[in-house]
């Protein structure tokens, strides 16, 4: 990842750009990115060819899910910047918002996790080679239980924009990694969450790889002034709904 | 259904240092004598293995509660440390990333109630996570595999091999490609 490494064919962000337009003009609207997304370099051998076997089995495992409670986590889990003996630099931020199911309803007492890269953009992971500074003071890495309202809450740093070797001068915008479980195993999502008004959506292809408009909204948090705690950090508020059918699904006869 | 959902997005190469945690494949209590291992390999489009996938897995107890228990990630209050499951309450959900040679290994109970364990295969290069099912016999009235040809509904049954260990490879793309499912 350093950039005396040769990229891997030198497709440059005009090639990309082609590739993105193409996949936005073939796809129909979706809620998720398709699983086959060529200007995502490395989605090429990693999705499935077969069409997905539907299934819907009211006795399905899967319509119940893991539990998670207070043994599972600290309380300074969801504090990104207490994690060492001294602050990370950046921009601290408050990051909140609540977990609902596709009726709305709260997803309470569930495992939100997130990871991020620190203020210059780099990981605290090994294999991040990309020539910015580590942070000592700062991993990246939180978790918390959303409460009885849905709501999960984090302090952080802003994460900053990254290169990528997708193809020449691929810059990630600046995003945050969620893992999210809701009350069943179905509403599994894995997803990223975007700051308002960040210059590289348009080259990014794993942002563009959710190919409707309202969708990809809906990745990119709110700077939300109310949330904004006085001398000490800027809020962002991201909402998030997980997909998928549930055995209350089930029971109450919804219709999915 | 009134509420639009968050789009899926990869997981991204750098999960490492977050989402796995110390003994995630460790489902089944220490020691306990009807453990089972499940275990295989992940396998890409060209037939090279996957090093950066994350394998989770979710099943019911085995006297068929599907509730789960709080615990898989325990953590001590003081040091903040993952000390592992607190080997007494079985909470169904397992979690392990690949190794460098696309192998990924969980140590459970059999599950109550139905032959399978639900698996769900994350990766960098997969967009929206993929959900299969591990078959630890064939079922023949399963109305999932009834649905499937021979060939297709082989990918999803477990292979036994020695010391209760249940062998289940799960091929990405192409020849022999995994079944995966799509909930409605
Ligand atoms: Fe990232």
């Amino acid at each position: 990842m350093t950039l005396t490494e040769p990229l891997p064919d030198g497709l440059s962000q005009r090639e990309i750009d082609t590739e993105v337009a193409k996949a936005q003009a073939s796809a129909a609207p979706a809620d998720h990115p398709p699983r086959d997304y060529p200007p995502y370099r490395s989605s090429h051998f990693r999705h499935p060819k077969q069409p997905l076997i539907p299934l819907r089995d009211p006795e399905a495992v899967e319509l119940s899910g893991p539990a998670f409670g207070v043994t599972d986590i600290t309380a300074l889990d969801r504090d990104l910047t207490r994690q060492h003996q001294g602050e990370p630099l950046g921009e601290r931020i408050t990051v909140s918002g609540r977990v609902l199911d596709r009726e709305g309803r709260p997803v309470r007492g569930q495992l939100v996790e997130l990871w991020q890269a620190n203020a210059s953009g780099r990981y605290a992971h090994q294999l991040d080679q990309h020539p910015a500074p580590l942070d000592p003071n700062f991993t990246g890495f939180g978790r918390c239980l959303t409460d009885d309202d849905g709501t999960y809450s984090f302090t952080t740093v802003k994460p900053g924009a990254y290169p990528w070797r997708n193809h020449v001068n691929a810059w990630r915008p600046a995003h945050i990694h969620f893992s999210l479980f809701g009350t069943a195993f179905t509403q599994r999502l894995v997803t990223q969450m975007y700051f308002p008004g960040d210059p590289l959506f348009p080259y990014d292809p794993v942002l563009r790889s959710v190919t409707g408009e309202a969708a990809r909204q809906r990745l990119v948090s709110t700077y939300d002034h109310d949330l904004s705690t006085p001398e000490w950090s800027l809020g962002y508020r991201w909402d998030i709904v997980l997909d998928g059918p549930s055995a209350t699904l089930f029971e109450e006869g919804g219709n999915h | 259904m009134s509420y639009a959902p968050t789009p899926s997005q990869t997981v991204g190469p750098f999960y490492g240092y977050a989402l796995p945690f110390p003994r995630g494949g460790e489902v089944a209590p220490a020691g306990h004598p009807d453990a089972i291992t499940l275990h295989g390999y992940v396998y890409d489009g060209a037939g090279n293995p996957v090093p950066d996938a994350l394998i989770e897995t979710w099943q019911p107890a085995p006297d068929g509660s599907r509730t789960g228990a709080p615990g898989s990630l325990r953590h001590d209050p003081v040091t903040g440390e993952v000390i592992g499951r607190d080997g007494v309450a079985f909470t169904g959900f397992g979690r392990v990333p690949t190794d460098a040679d696309g192998h990924w290994a969980i140590r459970t109970l059999p599950p109550g109630g139905v032959s399978y364990i639900a698996v769900a295969v994350f990766a960098r290069g997969l967009l929206h996570h993929l959900y299969t099912r591990a078959y630890l016999t064939d079922e023949p009235g399963d109305p999932l595999l009834g649905s499937l040809d021979a060939r297709r509904r082989a990918t999803l049954i477990t292979r036994p091999e020695a010391h209760r260990t249940y062998r289940f490879d799960i091929r990405l793309q192409g020849e022999g490609e995994t079944v995966f499912l799509e909930f409605e």
